[in-house]
């Protein structure tokens, strides 16, 4: 009971850090390419002569330095509540950063040492350094930022993904932790990329939601059309660039959920008995009263597309996906991460196998002690042959190994339905544009302009859903059937982390009302002060 | 087995020069701690913020870094002391996110508190922020009062490997004279930077002359103030007892004088540390007595910047070097952090090295920007 309270508040107070830090991060991400675009072309037809050139110069000058207030108001934020996720492994994680130290550290330490020095430093140029330097260093600055931006997220994702998907690691029992054996599994893994992939297009598509949606805004005011119409046009085909992108990414997503943490999937989808075949939910309203291993219907009503799961998952429309009994029951056949065809275990056997392992692990501590080299190396055999399921010993019951299934597969049909809205919705964008509607001559689409104010907080939405599908689906693991959250968190009680998590909603709050009021104020002041 | 040896050294040695150089930045802090007091007006405040605001970022992120590379190269350290002093290490986390937050806001309109409160912000950064990081350095020779054993993960209804046996949660370590004079110490020195760094910028400046003399008659008080704390510490860490392992079997056991025989068993250290107070002193007596436009006046800032990285980098190798608990724990000695027992695997220490070798190729980036940017 006081671990569980205490597990409900380190996860309360994660879960509360990351979406907050989240908020202001995929802005930054997307924006630092769309401004380093616009300053190129500054600068490009800044090196050519004649009125009209430097008209144009002039004009994507105003355009850089309008979108990159915006772009350091939101960087600063989310420098801030980084540095709160690193420090919270440490303060609220601290089993799990001993445990995987030497693996999820050092991403974390390469992130520091190349991303943060490369951003932070050239983000002072390209904010401060307009009458400092060169246009070129400038211009260089810009794109250095960006890329420094983003490859800073390239490595706390690697991290992320290593999570998901634990590869190019063995376990020490001299030492009882992980430890990393091959680099580039670890950075390369198939979990990895696709992860990188689809974070990364979905932050510069919600960069573009929201550059559109801002100059939708004056559009509506009548102001600063000529930039508004630049802006959108920038955004328009960046943004659908992403958002294919990012549906082509989502897809590799789901497969490799189904291939490395099915369990997910399952929740995902709500499927508790699964089979071959399987179809798609499309939208479904799920029985609050449904519980594991009844039979229920899962669903009180529900719109399948047929064969589609199984095809999202296994690339054969008759393929077999199996549903949360089905994992917790075994039996059902699957290919593993080495391309073997094998039988799944059952849950129950599972958490017998996880706790031969902890049980080897103490046997192998104790023979190492005393000398015993042959019960040592019994000891570490049973202990490598049952290493795969060591962190269901932790688990006291199936139900433990199942997450949040509402949560998982509401926020996954949201995050899927505003994804497609938004391709519709640059398509829409673009071709508005090439008919000139956003001109002061153009039709009126005043309709279309509201549309992209309200695009905005959606887009948030549609960003956020994301990492709770993959972080919410991936519960109890912190590391993926090694080590559950229960065998995570650190040795403060849950009242001292409850206060904290007070403290941080307090500071929270706080912080994202002043970062609002300042950039409403900034987007209200327009472009008319900008030299 | 001597290439592990090698590379828990080694990243004791690197972890160690990035605090360092985070001693040194925190000029960024003590300079912000001359917002209230020191700045007369509006104008001196937003001056003082304008030559700050390009650095505050590179103290913060070799603050992350310093977190990463210790993350990441000594693990157990980073559990032990982050997950059990939990209070110490969230206080200083506010105070840094306060910071990185007010550089941005103080000067914008509707920025709901008022540039007034960001720059108390920016002042209780400064002050405490400072303090506290010194508080937690403290507690590398002052230790922690946690138990740690490797076997609890085995323990399937208890499994944290490291707890603090008291409800202070770090609260305590503040409370240590020890780590409070640490405290003090790093904040002095700090601040004594941060006047350096104003004069240095704004000597030639009409319009800031006021703000610089008003700096320069606060130089005769506050690296004073730092020389002599400084001093008091170094005999009360010269006259302490250390912890030293037995590198075979582990056993770890209370050694008189431990840090003073360190720095004198190693000898470089020893060098390191005098010849990073000679060259503070240097640049100390240069702001103070040598005449304006000479070397030492004009380059104070730098040399005094430099003599702190390489006395606290020397101070930093002597809490684990020559077989030292650089953790020790008070309430339970043989369970103590050493380099040996809290390292990462030979192979993420190697991997890690390798790229370590880029910090240089930073450094020369940052300097190189810096310079361009005219540091103005």
């Amino acid at each position: 009971m006081v671990l569980s309270a205490l597990i409900d508040a380190s996860r309360l107070q994660f879960a509360l850090t990351a979406m907050f830090h989240w908020i202001f991060v995929p802005l930054t991400l997307g924006l630092g390419f769309i401004v380093a675009f616009m300053e190129t072309k500054y600068y490009l037809f800044s090196k050519k002569e004649g009125i009209e050139n430097s008209e144009k110069a002039g004009l994507w000058k105003k355009l850089t330095k309008f979108w990159a207030r915006i772009f350091a108001i939101n960087f600063a934020v989310g420098v801030a509540t980084g540095i709160i996720l690193e420090f919270q492994f440490g303060t609220n994680w601290s089993n799990y950063s001993w445990f995987v130290g030497d693996i999820f550290g050092a991403p974390l330490a390469i992130e520091g040492i190349f991303a943060f020095f490369m951003e932070s430093t050239f983000f002072a140029v390209m904010y401060f350094g307009w009458d400092k330097v060169s246009k070129k260093f400038h211009l260089a600055s810009t794109w250095l930022t960006a890329i420094g931006a983003n490859l800073s997220a390239v490595w706390i994702l690697i991290a992320n993904a290593w999570m998901q998907y634990p590869v190019g690691m063995e376990f020490n029992p001299d030492t009882a932790r992980n430890e990393m054996i091959n680099f580039a599994d670890v950075v390369f893994s198939p979990v990895a990329m696709n992860k990188l992939f689809h974070t990364a297009t979905s932050a510069y598509m919600l960069a573009s939601v929201v550059v559109i949606g801002i100059s939708c805004w004056y559009l509506l005011k009548d102001r600063n059309r000529i930039y508004a119409v630049k802006s959108i046009k920038v955004a328009a085909v960046f943004g659908l660039i992403s958002a294919v992108l990012l549906a082509y990414s989502g897809d590799g997503s789901a497969y490799n959920v189904a291939k490395h943490q099915p369990m997910k999937l399952a929740a995902m989808e709500g499927l508790y008995q699964g089979g071959t075949a399987a179809p798609l939910v499309g939208f479904a309203l799920l029985d609050p009263d449904k519980e594991i291993g009844d039979g229920e219907d899962p669903y009180l009503f529900s719109i399948s597309i047929p064969k589609a799961l199984s095809f999202l998952a296994t690339r054969d429309f008759n393929g077999f996906v199996p549903g949360i009994d089905d994992i917790i029951n075994g039996g059902y056949t699957y290919t593993d991460r080495n391309g073997n065809e094998k039988v799944a275990v059952p849950f129950e056997q599972k958490r017998e196998r996880g706790l031969l392992a902890i049980e080897a692990l103490k046997e192998y501590s104790k023979a190492a002690r005393t000398g015993n080299d042959s019960l040592k190396m019994s000891a570490a055999s049973a202990l490598e042959d049952n290493f795969e399921y060591f962190g269901y010993g932790y688990l006291d019951s199936a139900e433990e190994s199942v997450p949040p299934v509402a949560l998982t597969f509401y926020t996954f049909r949201i995050m899927v339905t505003l994804g497609a809205y938004f391709i519709l919705f640059f398509i829409i964008a673009l071709y508005l544009h090439r008919k000139g509607a956003f001109t002061a001559e153009g039709k009126k689409v005043k309709w279309f302009l509201y549309l992209a104010i309200i695009s905005v907080p959606l887009v948030y939405i549609c960003s956020q859903s994301g990492w709770i599908v993959a972080e919410v689906g991936r519960q109890p693991w912190t590391i993926q059937d090694l080590l559950p959250v229960q065998a995570a968190v650190s040795g403060v009680s849950a009242s001292n982390v409850y206060t904290t998590v007070a403290i941080f909603f307090v500071l929270f709050t706080i912080l994202l009302v002043a970062e609002l009021k300042i950039m409403f104020n900034q987007i209200k002041k327009g472009f008319e002060n900008i030299k | 087995m001597e290439t592990l040896y090698f590379l828990q050294h080694y990243w004791w040695a690197v972890v160690s020069l990035l605090g360092a150089l985070l001693v040194f930045l925190l000029f960024v802090q003590g300079g912000q701690t001359l917002l209230f007091g020191t700045a007369a007006s509006e104008d001196d405040k937003k001056a003082i913020i304008s030559i700050l605001g390009h650095k505050w970022e590179i103290t913060f992120t070799t603050l992350v870094t310093f977190g990463g590379a210790a993350f990441a190269s000594f693990p157990l350290f980073y559990s032990t002391s982050f997950g059990g002093a939990y209070w110490l290490w969230i206080l200083i986390l506010l105070l840094f996110v306060l910071q990185a937050v007010s550089y941005e806001f103080r000067s914008k309109a509707s920025n709901l508190l008022g540039s007034r409160v960001y720059d108390l912000f920016l002042f209780l950064n400064g002050l405490f922020g400072t303090i506290l990081l010194g508080v937690a350095v403290g507690t590398l020779f002052s230790g922690g009062a946690y138990a740690m054993d490797r076997l609890n993960i085995t323990d399937t209804a208890a499994a944290t490997v490291s707890y603090w046996t008291n409800d202070s949660m770090g609260l305590e370590a503040i409370a240590n004279p020890f780590n409070l004079l640490l405290g003090i110490v790093v904040f002095l020195l700090a601040r004594s930077l941060g006047l350096l760094y104003v004069i240095n910028q704004y000597s030639v400046s009409e319009e800031r002359r006021a703000l610089v003399e008003r700096c320069k008659v606060q130089l005769k008080v506050v690296p004073a103030a730092f020389v002599l704390l400084f001093a008091v510490f170094l005999v009360a860490l010269f006259l302490r007892t250390g912890y030293e392992t037995d590198p075979v079997t582990g056993y770890i056991s209370a050694v008189k004088y431990k840090y003073f025989l360190n720095m004198w068993e190693l000898v470089w250290p020893m060098i390191l540390l005098l010849a990073g107070v000679v060259i503070v002193l240097a640049g100390l007596a240069g702001a103070l007595f040598c005449k304006e436009g000479s070397f030492l006046s004009k380059n104070s800032f730098y040399i005094t910047g430099a003599g702190a990285v390489l006395a606290v980098w020397a101070i930093l190798i002597c809490a684990a070097f020559n077989n030292t608990a650089y953790f020790p724990s008070t309430a339970s000695l043989q369970d103590s952090l050493t380099l040996y027992n809290s390292s990462s695997s030979e192979f993420t220490l190697k991997v890690m090295a390798y790229v370590s070798i880029a910090v240089p190729f930073v450094l020369a980036y940052i300097v190189t920007v810096w310079r361009k940017m005219g540091g103005k």
